[in-house]
């Protein structure tokens, strides 16, 4: 379960509190302007920000000291998710083992992450050959491979059209019903809330509120959420 | 990439203290060492002369580099590129070469005088304060009409489309887009000019020297090898330490880096001006070309038919600074690796690491030559370190040019796929083999191909230490020069250009290839 406990971050004059929980297996959608911090909360909760006070805990236990890698999540970012010099089967063998000794085990594990997410033939090529679809389902097949119980999307698939959109949530659906992985995605799309999520963190004004359900959000909007919302 | 394994925190913290033990080490050996605080009025003359002559070079360099930067900016030609790349050979270019392609052609028996004899013209001499700054102009126009370039091409294209809709004309178009850029682009490039003349050398050497033409390094290796006087060498060391690190500190503050190395084409190409100004710029390329060309043709021409009979102790000598240039350049290149990936990825200490990459500039290969000679005259007969000696000094001097280099691409390195390589666990060595070495590899082998045809070239400090047997190719060719014997000279001038633009392309070529994508 993960746990923020008033955790405070600060970063470059803007600071962004958030004091709640989200229950194992829930995903879980964050909202808000541009601008607002939805970034800087999964930078927090990633580790690449330390909170000015507060603590992120996993199941209880204080994240602070553990490194990016060696927490119990995956992260996919907006952009640059995979290394461009390396293959497609390489960046996925990294979320086997870091430093890609990968025994025959390791790749056969590979080979049926790169099958789960219709990638089979693919491995070989280089991430320029790959259209930005086939390198969200090479990213996604990596974070399957890492099978961490958290999975953090900052907007990584911001950049495709409307219907590989749709494909790629599906496919983030399945994948994390299958690893009972918890979810939670950045998004400024509220229509990806409503159909994905089935809490939403909303984030304005400096503060992350506690998640609620979609549908209860949606039916009664905070005066912050009407603002971006526009109506 | 925010933290790592200890070792690899500890390494580049190391190599910071390392160098400024060198160079601290070097300066306390030289002070201590000093005789009095006063200089004689020959060293005065020395400093003025270097002072002078620099000063000159400079503005030489970047005033005639303006008129060829403008024409390669605005032109487009077949050859061009060539062109262009040519302007990057001279950096590379061994300055005993310089100065031997140019003896061949403004020396006393040059084509020059000969054209000149035949007009009933009196003989021009080539030695004294117009030589030296010939060939420094020589060596570092090309450098000045890079810098210049860049400038022309940083302005967007935006810019000169809007002066066409407007009909400015080329009198508009200089004033309100191309003097802004040179009074922003040019004070840099003869600033770094006047530094790189103020350790002048191999070319005071060779056409320098008596009390009107000596530069401070020049007096230094006097005082060495002709007087014995380590007392005076020691002080004059002192004082070049003084001018290099103020112009250094001066420099580093104003330059920014130079586009060296980059891409320097544009897709659309300026609103050339027609009419007697097409003419011009034709002419100044032409004359331009011929200026960097003729000489190195005529070492070409002098030198190949000595190539078949070359004498014994070249083949040793270009063996010994092959051996040289490839040590010298792995050190530098892996010290800036470690060093700037320091930087980069924001470690503790880094600081300190900056001010140690960039130290070195504030040397000379005579200054740092000279405290060493003095720290291990008690212990040791410097001849025998000789070759040591040299490959340390040699990679502490390309130092700041590869650290320079690589900072940059560090920097990106670290922004685009820092972040990533944590999410996944990368560090320690996996990191370096999988994430820092094939994504600098480009960057790093240029930059070891610069430091290896640097030190390949240099006569420096090799000039102190060397005794019978110990020479390196440069100084060969050197002891050749000086005895006239320029048929053999050129035939050993071809051999040194060859295996220095061998290693810089070897290593380039390497770099390339490993860093393939």
């Amino acid at each position: 379960m993960l746990e923020l406990n008033s955790v405070v971050v600060e970063q470059d004059g803007f600071r962004l509190t958030a004091d709640w929980r989200i229950e194992p297996g829930r995903k879980v959608a964050v909202i808000g302007p541009s601008g607002a911090g939805k970034s800087t909360l999964l930078s927090a909760i990633a580790g690449f920000i330390a909170p000015m006070s507060g603590a992120v805990r996993w199941d209880g236990a204080d994240l602070v000291a553990v490194r990016p890698g060696d927490r119990p999540m995956s992260i996919l970012f907006q952009d640059q998710n995979l290394f461009p010099h390396l293959t497609v089967t390489q960046n996925l063998g990294l979320g086997v083992r870091s430093d890609l000794r990968l025994n025959r085990d390791d790749a056969s594990r590979v080979q049926a992450a790169l099958d789960r997410v219709g990638l089979s033939g693919l491995g070989s090529r280089k991430p320029a050959q790959l259209s930005g679809g086939q390198i969200s389902r090479a990213a996604l097949a990596r974070a399957l491979l890492r099978a961490r119980p958290l999975l953090l999307l900052d907007e990584p698939f911001a950049a495709l059209g409307p219907a590989l959109k749709a494909e790629m949530l599906t496919l983030v659906a399945d994948v994390a019903a299958e690893s009972r992985a918890t979810v939670l995605m950045v998004t400024h799309d509220p229509e990806d809330a409503r159909a994905f999520a089935e809490d939403v963190v909303l984030v304005a004004d400096g503060v992350a509120r506690a998640p609620v359900p979609t549908a209860t959000l949606f039916a009664n909007p905070p005066d912050a959420l009407r603002d971006y919302l526009g109506r | 990439m925010a933290d790592s394994t200890r070792p690899l925190t500890l390494l580049p913290l190391a190599l910071a203290a390392l160098l400024l033990a060198l160079v601290t080490a070097t300066l306390v050996a030289v002070a201590a060492r000093g005789t009095g605080f006063s200089l004689a009025p020959a060293d005065w003359a020395a400093v003025r002369f270097t002072l002078t002559q620099a000063a000159l070079s400079a503005a030489f360099s970047a005033a005639l580099a303006i008129p060829v930067a403008r024409a390669l900016a605005r032109r487009r030609f077949a050859g061009r590129q060539a062109l262009i790349t040519l302007m990057g050979a001279p950096f590379l270019l061994p300055a005993v070469v310089a100065v031997l392609g140019l003896l061949a052609v403004f020396g006393r028996s040059g084509a020059m005088n000969d054209l000149g004899t035949a007009l009933g013209l009196p003989t021009i001499s080539i030695y004294g304060l117009h030589g030296v700054v010939l060939a420094h102009v020589f060596l570092n126009l090309p450098l000045a009409v890079r810098m210049i370039l860049h400038g022309w091409q940083s302005i967007p294209a935006e810019r000169f489309r809007l002066a066409e809709s407007l009909g400015f004309g080329p009198d508009e178009v200089a004033r309100h887009l191309e003097r802004p850029m040179l009074r922003a682009v040019l004070p840099g490039a003869a600033l770094v000019i006047f530094l790189i003349c103020l350790t002048s050398f191999a070319v005071a050497l060779t056409l320098g020297g008596g009390p009107a033409a000596t530069t401070v390094e020049l007096a230094i290796y006097q005082a060495v090898r002709f007087d014995f006087d380590l007392g005076r060498a020691a002080l004059l060391a002192l004082t070049q330490f003084g001018l290099c690190a103020l112009a250094a500190m001066i420099a580093w503050v104003l330059v920014r880096p130079t586009g060296f190395g980059a891409g320097l084409d544009r897709r659309a190409p300026l609103a050339a001006p027609d009419g007697w100004r097409r003419g011009v710029d034709a002419a100044v390329l032409v004359l331009a070309a011929a200026f960097l060309l003729v000489p190195l043709g005529a070492v070409v021409v002098r030198g190949a038919p000595g190539l078949l009979d070359l004498p014994d102790s070249i083949a040793a000598a270009a063996g010994r600074s092959v051996a040289v240039a490839i040590l010298s350049a792995t050190i530098t290149g892996l010290s800036a690796l470690s060093l700037v990936m320091a930087v980069a990825r924001q470690l503790p200490g880094r600081q300190l690491i900056e001010a140690a990459a960039v130290l070195p500039l504030a040397t000379s290969g005579l200054v740092l030559g000279v405290g060493l000679f003095l720290m291990v005259q008690p212990f040791v007969p410097p001849t025998t370190i000789a070759l040591p000696v040299t490959i340390l000094v040699n990679a502490a001097l390309s130092l700041p040019y590869v650290y320079r280099l690589l900072l940059p691409e560090a920097r990106a390195l670290v922004t685009d796929y820092g972040r990533l390589a944590d999410s996944l666990g990368m560090r320690g060595c996996p990191m370096w083999r999988w994430l820092i070495l094939p994504r600098l590899a480009r960057p790093l082998g240029f930059g070891a191909g610069v430091a290896a045809a640097l030190s390949m070239g240099d006569l420096g400090v090799i000039t102190l230490f060397a005794g019978e047997g110990r020479a390196t190719l440069p100084l060969v060719v050197q002891h050749l020069t000086g005895a006239y014997r320029m048929e053999a000279a050129a035939a050993a001038a071809l051999v040194l250009v060859a295996l220095s633009f061998g290693l810089f392309w070897l290593c380039e070529w390497g770099g390339r290839r490993a860093g393939t994508e």
